[in-house]
């Protein structure tokens, strides 16, 4: 019996779940660490994810059980809830939505709950925008390093291309003028149309916020060439140290006759990395374009977030103490955890960009290359994850042009983890100080500094009884 | 098709073309080696005549091919609220041509994609504005009487207090209960959703469609609905340009599910109300013909069962032919059965799950849509799923669920209550109990007024023959006694002509959102506008 084609979508490998990104995640799910049951395992340190205040959002949960029933001031909205399809969004979740954002920008922004099209995830809404700026075959510029997923979300089913503009070490990887021209030129001479630039702000995977001069720039490129900016702000709560967040929102306004371009800038976001909550499929974009935001709601069709989820976090962004309360204490956690990867780099005399924003540090290991080629930095790569036994990123899934730097997540882990995550690294590094070692060694000795590090490590007590 | 590696360098059709086979080096020779000739002076009249037209024929089929996706045509309100969708630029059956290139946005400077612009175009069809007279003026028994009556959405309202008495009783404990913190609901899930959720849903389809066939959990992929589910179904088993037969009238929806960032076409196979709508194979055949020779690959029917709007069931027998056209045909199947659970009539329900137990037929083209927003009446939910036989169209839905997946509280939600097989015997019990007799009280008030529907046995709505009231027998008058229902009656309903249905008259009525006391208001109102001519 012959068989019936599949398209070429659903044929072809090239929405990049080959590369190293996922290959390191595929490994790991193989052999995850556990801290009792495989001690050996390989730590994941590739997973944006923010485990470190869900103990806020139980406590709020249950000093607020009616909303979890369906309920609102006493009375069962189910009926409701159950029937609400409307991909214009729930109006209560879209308004707190809205002061949420507002929040986290320090109130220096107003936004209106109108210009909010909810989708299922930050995933979604980037590939939604997509849908709507550009046409097969047509690009978007954006600064590498960026996150692996925009090679499968912006590109897959839309058909649009990605050019990067190249950032590099000497600056601190900041976005300069003749890069972003460079890229654009390269664009033109391959006949290929521009339709915008998409930053990350704060960046994945460097975790620094993007200066007030380089958004202006950015902004005043768009202008000129009468193009879209995309600003993907799903860490913008993330923000744990100086200098402040500034949003595409703040920036534009001190642009000359920002009016005008106005409809050119939309900005992404997402309660998946600030609130911890993936799982729950909450993503958003922002635009004054009228017919992008027209579009974009009737492509959420293929995208809502449950009426469930709208209801619950309808009530719990609205609760102005909590957001206020979770704001804070998870900056004050993430820059603790931030603080403790870089030393425990530090000690394996390991540098990384300094940053102060997101779950993860851009950590430089270029001197540990033994050659600075690509295939160097897989091999590193490749050392790191089988032999350290840490699922750790690397630059080239990223889209580095410098090979050497790795992105290190930080808070999706116990703080043991990560004392012992930064002992196997320290190890490792020692070892390959000196003369080649076995492997078989190097995780013995890695062996007993687990059982070490649970016995004398002085916070373990708390952590164990939190 | 040859042609495309002329006219149009794309790769990835490129790619498929190798892939397909290395014939297409040798037939694009035979082309170039002719005109050679007739530039030259050789090969003659006929050469000299047949290939500038053949080129001419090629030439219009690539603009056919190349022109932007028509504006998106569906005044689809059978299953969204209210301020939903239906842009439709006056339901007219053929598309507007819009620019090859891609288009300029006329209201700034700054270009948007094609797909959004013709979005944008297609504002003010009549049908927006029906949903918007019912959400300005939405009738209410004792506080708005006067005020429209929706029936227009194919919503189950019949047994939402059971579900309600559910969660009344259970949630407590799904959402968090003493296993389950925030941190195992709140950090990334699978895109495709939770083990558990699936082993739930496949026993809950099996309950639900009455069959002792298992729905295995590795074979299901589960979305934000069906609608997602259809989108990703179709970008998995077809490329832009590929079509899909469907049998009309269709669901509007499809209409934007289907083509709309897909880039794949439907082909309506009209059924005629002589044989009630029914499914016909010649016709199906005919269609698939005709497309052929319009140089447009067909790679799939899709079947929805029970049908919408008409509420047809697709028997044993006729599901068994679909499944000998497609393996002759060599192309894939979808059966939609969102409706699966909600049959009302005498006649039983069949999955081609079912069928394809039961006889020795290929599987690997046949794929089921389901979902929760009718059985279970929670479209708020958004939950949807793909069920294939094909293991590589699973592997390549399960990628793509990454953009639609459901949220994970709804997903733990859910696994208890589709576990509760008791509590689905009984619903399942009395929403079939309670359609059959909305059904019934619905369609005899139609009947005393003149009124005919099709014989339909699932669904939320009736299929009713209006013709004989509507002054021009067209479209245009169709919609003519559409606008009265709506302005005159101040009563929602679906037009054929939304649905593709080619007999003009017929219109859909969902009767789910009334409760029994508002069905002789909707048919007063009837009788008036039916009686004033």
């Amino acid at each position: 019996m012959k068989q019936s084609q599949l398209s070429t979508k659903a044929t072809c490998n090239s929405h990049g779940q080959d590369s190293s990104y996922f290959l390191g995640w595929e490994e790991y799910e193989k052999n995850p660490y556990d801290e009792i049951r495989n001690p050996e395992g390989i730590i994941q340190m590739g997973l944006a994810e923010n485990q470190l205040s869900f103990d806020i959002i139980e406590e709020w949960l249950k000093e607020n059980p009616d909303v979890a029933l369906f309920k609102r001031d006493n009375v069962s909205v189910f009926r409701e809830l159950a029937l609400f399809q409307d991909y214009h969004g729930m109006p209560a979740f879209k308004e707190s939505l809205a002061e949420f954002m507002s929040l986290i920008r320090g109130n220096k922004v107003r936004f209106d709950p109108n210009k909010l099209v909810l989708t299922a995830g930050a995933t979604s809404a980037n590939e939604t925008l997509m849908f709507c700026l550009a046409d097969p075959r047509e690009a978007f510029l954006l600064p590498t390093p960026y996150y692996p997923g925009f090679d499968r979300d912006l590109k897959w089913r839309t058909g649009v291309e990605i050019i990067p503009i190249h950032c590099s070490s000497s600056n601190g990887f900041q976005i300069t003028e003749t890069a972003v021209e460079d890229a654009y030129k390269r664009a033109q001479k391959r006949n290929v149309k521009v339709k915008g630039v998409l930053i990350t702000n704060p960046s994945n995977p460097l975790g620094t916020t993007v200066s007030r001069s380089e958004l202006h720039m950015l902004l005043r490129f768009v202008a000129a060439k009468g193009i879209h900016l995309i600003s993907d702000e799903i860490y913008s709560g993330t923000v744990f140290d100086s200098p402040a967040f500034v949003s595409i929102s703040e920036a534009i306004t001190e642009i000359e006759n920002y009016n005008k371009i106005l409809d050119q800038v939309h900005i992404v976001y997402s309660l998946s990395k600030d609130l911890g909550l993936p799982g729950f499929r909450i993503g958003a974009i922002y635009s004054c374009n009228e017919t992008v935001v027209a579009a974009a709601t009737k492509m959420s069709s293929f995208g809502l977030v449950s009426s469930q989820t709208q209801h619950l976090l309808a009530a719990m962004l609205s609760d102005e103490k909590f957001t206020k309360k979770y704001i804070s204490e998870n900056h004050k956690r993430l820059k603790e955890r931030y603080d403790m990867l870089v030393s425990g780099l530090g000690d394996a005399g390991i540098q990384c960009l300094d940053s102060n924003a997101a779950l993860f540090c851009w950590v430089d290991m270029r001197h540990l290359l033994s050659s600075k080629t690509k295939e160097g930095e897989i091999k590193l790569w490749k050392k790191i994850l089988y032999e350290v036994g840490l699922n750790v990123s690397p630059g080239s899934s990223c889209h580095c042009t410098e090979p050497g730097w790795f992105r290190v997540c930080f808070a999706n882990m116990s703080q043991e983890t990560l004392e012992l995550a930064m002992y196997r690294l320290k190890a490792f590094v020692d070892s390959s100080k000196q003369s080649k070692v076995c492997c078989k060694s190097v995780r013995e000795s890695m062996k007993s500094l687990s059982k070490w590090v649970f016995r004398l490590s002085p916070s373990h007590c708390d952590e164990s009884n939190r | 098709m040859i042609q495309d590696r002329f006219w149009l360098r794309d790769p990835e059709r490129e790619k498929e073309l190798k892939k397909s086979g290395g014939g297409g080096g040798g037939t694009a020779m035979r082309i170039i080696v002719p005109l050679q000739g007739v530039v030259q002076g050789r090969g003659g009249l006929v050469l000299g005549s047949v290939i500038p037209c053949a080129l001419f024929y090629f030439m219009q089929l690539y603009l056919k091919r190349n022109r932007s996706p028509p504006p998106s045509p569906s005044p689809s309100s059978n299953n969204e609220s209210s301020n939903q969708l239906s842009e439709l630029p006056s339901i007219s059956r053929s598309q507007s041509r819009t620019h090859l290139a891609s288009p300029r946005n006329s209201s700034g400077p700054v270009q948007i994609s094609s797909r959004a612009s013709s979005i944008a175009k297609s504002g003010d069809s009549p049908y927006y504005l029906g949903l918007k007279k019912v959400a300005s003026d939405p009738y209410d028994a004792s506080n708005n009487p006067n005020g429209v009556i929706q029936l227009g959405l194919a919503e189950n309202k019949l047994s939402l207090d059971q579900v309600r008495g559910w969660i009344v009783k259970h949630v407590e404990v799904s959402l968090l209960d003493a296993n389950l913190s925030i941190s195992g609901i709140a950090t990334y899930q699978p895109f495709d959703g939770l083990m558990n959720l699936k082993i739930a849903m496949g026993g809950f389809m099996s309950q639900v469609m009455q069959t002792s066939v298992s729905f295995s959990p590795s074979q299901i992929v589960l979305t934000a609905g069906a609608t997602p589910a259809i989108e990703i179904l179709t970008f998995c088993l077809a490329d832009p340009g590929h079509a899909f037969l469907v049998p009309s009238p269709y669901y509007p929806g499809f209409d934007r599910d289907i083509k709309w960032r897909t880039g794949v076409e439907l082909v309506p196979v009209p059924c005629r109300s002589t044989d009630n709508f029914s499914l016909s194979i010649p016709a199906l055949d005919r269609a698939f013909n005709q497309a052929k020779k319009r140089g447009l690959k067909v790679r799939g029917v899709l079947v929805s069962n029970p049908s919408n709007p008409v509420g047809n069931l697709l028997n044993r027998e006729t599901l068994c032919s679909l499944l000998d056209f497609v393996r002759e045909k060599n192309i894939h199947l979808i059966s939609d059965e969102i409706f699966a659970g909600s049959t009302h009539g005498s006649d039983e329900f069949v999955s081609i799950a079912e069928v394809l137990d039961s006889e020795d037929f290929d599987k690997s083209r046949v794929h089921i849509i389901y979902g929760l927003s009718k059985d279970l009446s929670l479209p708020g939910f958004r939950v949807g799923a793909i069920y294939s036989y094909n293991e590589n169209v699973v592997a390549a839905a399960t990628r793509l669920a990454r953009f639609s997946s459901i949220s994970a509280p709804t997903q733990h939600l859910l696994i208890s209550m589709l576990s509760d097989t008791e509590f689905i015997r009984g619903l399942i019990r009395e929403t079939r109990g309670r359609l059959r007799k909305m059904y019934s009280l619905f369609v005899d008030g139609l009947k005393q007024l003149g009124i005919k529907c099709a014989e339909s046995n699932g669904g939320f709505y009736c299929w009713a023959d209006m013709s004989k009231f509507i002054r021009s027998y067209s479209e245009k008058g169709e919609l003519e006694l559409w606008d009265k229902l709506l302005n005159v009656a101040k009563i929602n309903v679906t037009p054929g002509s939304a649905c593709h249905c080619i007999e003009p008259g017929w219109f859909r009525f969902c009767f789910t959102t009334l409760t029994e006391s508002d069905i002789p208001v909707v048919m007063e109102r009837i009788r008036k506008v039916s009686e004033s001519g």
